[in-house]
């Protein structure tokens, strides 16, 4: 009898922590959304050439707004065609590549996947140098970056479905064997390239840049971008299952290789998107996931937004050191690391501690 | 009936590792399969559960031929609780045992407060429901085993396979994943597990399971099967089996040592 009363209370018990959870999880949400949106208006304020907060608010809103124009045309133009859409593309692509990231690292059981494990970077980089020594326009860059990540990821799935062994393993393996091929090839080109022009405009695609974003592009980015990460949110309960390896996922109803194969796609979508736009960023999908387990757990459900939102304000926050911490701008690429390793390093070894 | 395995065969490549084995299970029979390592114990589990699809026979699960099933069908029909489970993410209890109960839901849906209900249901069946909120990496082996099986519980299958569920566990935990199983058959599951001790099939079988080099080589009562020239025959060592309070349960001891003392 007392038996029977204490298992029902411990059952109301684990189920009112189970909802207590599910609405913490929703705060947290909200609250990073929250510091987002605070991030952004922080942002659109911050430049060398200064915007005052009011007007940088009244600019947002006039158009739909009636608002008088206390600015000048110089500023607006600033305003709208610099650094709106910089922070726009920044938010976008921090928070696919860690939406990418976090997707690799748990349909691959694997906790040092990153968004270009099967080399969606290394073939965008490729892409991006060869268009280079062709002397084409930064547009057609973009496109050849992209055309060759996704040619790279359709490469490394031939080669793995054809190779023997474990599913998750061969598929690794090429990815980086692959890389490690291509990215010779882009040493190649460096060497081939023009050392006035063209080698400088390889380096500097490589080490990662949102300097030149313009609205269009935000435009051009964001249905790619908006597919893939609606394509993982809307899988990521399924994610979780994957996490326990094939063969149990299996038998608990899941079919572990379709899903994978979409996870993968949709993962690399949002991958070489970034990459072709704004050159190799990395750290920010391999780092950005596992900050996110930190604070809310290892369940998709809601790492997958998470991650999302961190990744966004994360790369809106670099992107500012970028340009604004010296008078020449430091590439992002190089400042992800830079910030990301030893933060990350930190981190674990706190854990440790505790 | 819950398994019906007709002729089945499976082969490796050339390498022939069952060799048409027949035979059928009750509802809510509790079965022990011995036989000693790399004999196909697994390979046949893997048949069953539907993971190796390339076998020859047929398998029938509840009435229904395992290669008719989808992979969504077939988790209705048979569960599976692995050996011991070495997950990479820290996931909390519950959403471990959630993640079986997702076998009814459409690709992109995630699973609602009444899955979340079956999951703890499941956890209380079997004693632990006070661990939900814990970290799955943070309690202890035995605990993790039983939340395997409220794991397979949830996913309201009728069917249960257990490949060596107490391999990695010691003797409390031991007897108590199996003494939770025996209760889960009592209540109308069918289970079949694989074990390396003999002993267990006495106490924790209706029914006992002789594999050996990829033939059946018996399947009835454990009594009427385990004698000392057959378990001394399959593991190549000298046991006699005993028999202990007034022959309600029988133990195997390897005679050899008890002579030379």
């Amino acid at each position: 009898m007392n038996d029977e009363h204490a298992t029902a209370s411990s059952l109301t018990h684990s189920l009112e922590l189970a909802r207590r959870n599910k609405r913490k999880g929703a705060l947290f949400l909200l609250a990073l959304a929250v510091l987002m949106l605070v991030l952004v208006c922080i942002s659109l304020m911050l430049g060398r050439y200064p915007i005052a907060p009011q007007d940088a608010f009244k600019m947002l809103f006039y158009h739909v707004l009636p608002i008088d124009v206390t600015w000048t045309e110089q500023a607006e133009i600033l305003f709208y065609n610099v650094r709106l859409p910089r922070i726009i593309m920044a938010l976008m692509v921090g928070a696919c590549l860690s939406a990418a990231g976090a997707a690799f690292q748990g349909t691959f059981q694997n906790p040092l996947a990153s968004p270009d494990i099967l080399g969606a970077s290394q073939g965008a980089a490729l892409g991006a140098a060869i268009a280079i020594l062709m002397g084409l326009n930064a547009y057609s860059v973009s496109m050849m970056a992209f055309v060759f990540s996704m040619t790279t990821i359709i490469i490394v799935f031939i080669i793995s479905s054809r190779a023997k062994g474990n599913r998750i393993m061969v598929t690794v393996l090429a990815g980086v064997m692959v890389s490690s091929l291509f990215s010779s090839a882009v040493s190649f080109t460096k060497l081939v390239a023009d050392p006035t022009d063209q080698l400088p405009a390889i380096t500097y695609w490589l080490m990662g840049s949102l300097t030149s974003v313009r609205l269009e592009d935000d435009l051009i980015v964001f249905l790619p971008l908006l597919l893939g990460s609606t394509v993982l949110l809307a899988m990521r309960w399924k994610i979780n299952v994957l996490t326990m390896g094939d063969d149990e996922a299996a038998t608990m109803g899941v079919n572990a290789r379709a899903i994978r194969a979409i996870v993968a796609l949709a993962a690399t979508l949002l991958t070489a998107t970034c990459v072709s736009v704004t050159g190799m960023i990395g750290w920010v999908g391999l780092v950005i996931p596992h900050l996110s387990r930190m604070a809310i757990g290892a369940d998709y459900r809601i790492l997958m937004p998470t991650s999302m939102l961190m990744g966004a304000s994360f790369l809106l926050l670099v992107d500012n050191v970028s340009r604004l911490a010296s008078t020449s701008e430091i590439p992002i690429g190089i400042l992800t690391a830079f910030i990301g390793a030893p933060f990350f390093l930190y981190l674990i070894t706190r854990e440790k501690r505790k | 009936m819950s398994l019906a395995v007709k002729n089945l065969s499976y082969a490796y490549g050339k390498h022939e590792v069952l060799h048409d084995l027949s035979f059928e299970i009750e509802d809510g029979m509790l079965v022990n399969v011995l036989g000693p390592n790399g004999v196909g114990k697994s390979t046949l589990f893997k048949c069953m559960l539907g993971l190796l699809p390339n076998y020859s026979g047929e398998i029938f699960v509840n009435g229904k031929n395992l290669k008719s099933l989808n992979i969504k069908e077939r988790s209705r029909e048979i569960a599976y609780i692995p050996q011991t489970h070495a997950s990479i993410y820290d996931f909390r209890v519950l959403d471990v045992v959630l993640m079986s109960t997702g076998n009814n839901l459409g690709v992109l849906a995630t699973p609602s407060e009444s899955h979340v209900n079956r999951a703890l249901d499941a956890l209380d069946r079997v004693g632990v429901v006070e661990l939900s909120d814990r970290p799955f990496t943070q309690i202890s082996g035995g605990q993790q085993q039983l939340v395997l099986v409220a794991r397979a519980i949830a996913q309201n299958a009728r069917t249960i396979i257990m490949d060596e569920p107490t391999s990695a566990l010691d003797f409390g935990n031991t007897v108590r994943i199996l003494s939770t199983v025996r209760q889960l058959a009592r209540d109308g599951l069918s289970i079949i597990q694989s074990t390396h001790q003999p002993d267990q099939a006495f106490l924790y079988s209706d029914k006992t399971m002789v594999i050996n080099k990829g033939r059946l080589h018996a399947f009835a009562p454990p009594k009427e099967i385990l004698t000392s020239t057959l378990v001394s025959e399959i593991y190549k060592v000298d046991i006699e089996v005993n028999s202990l309070y007034e022959d309600r349960v029988r133990v195997c001891i390897p005679i050899k040592e008890v002579q030379e003392r």
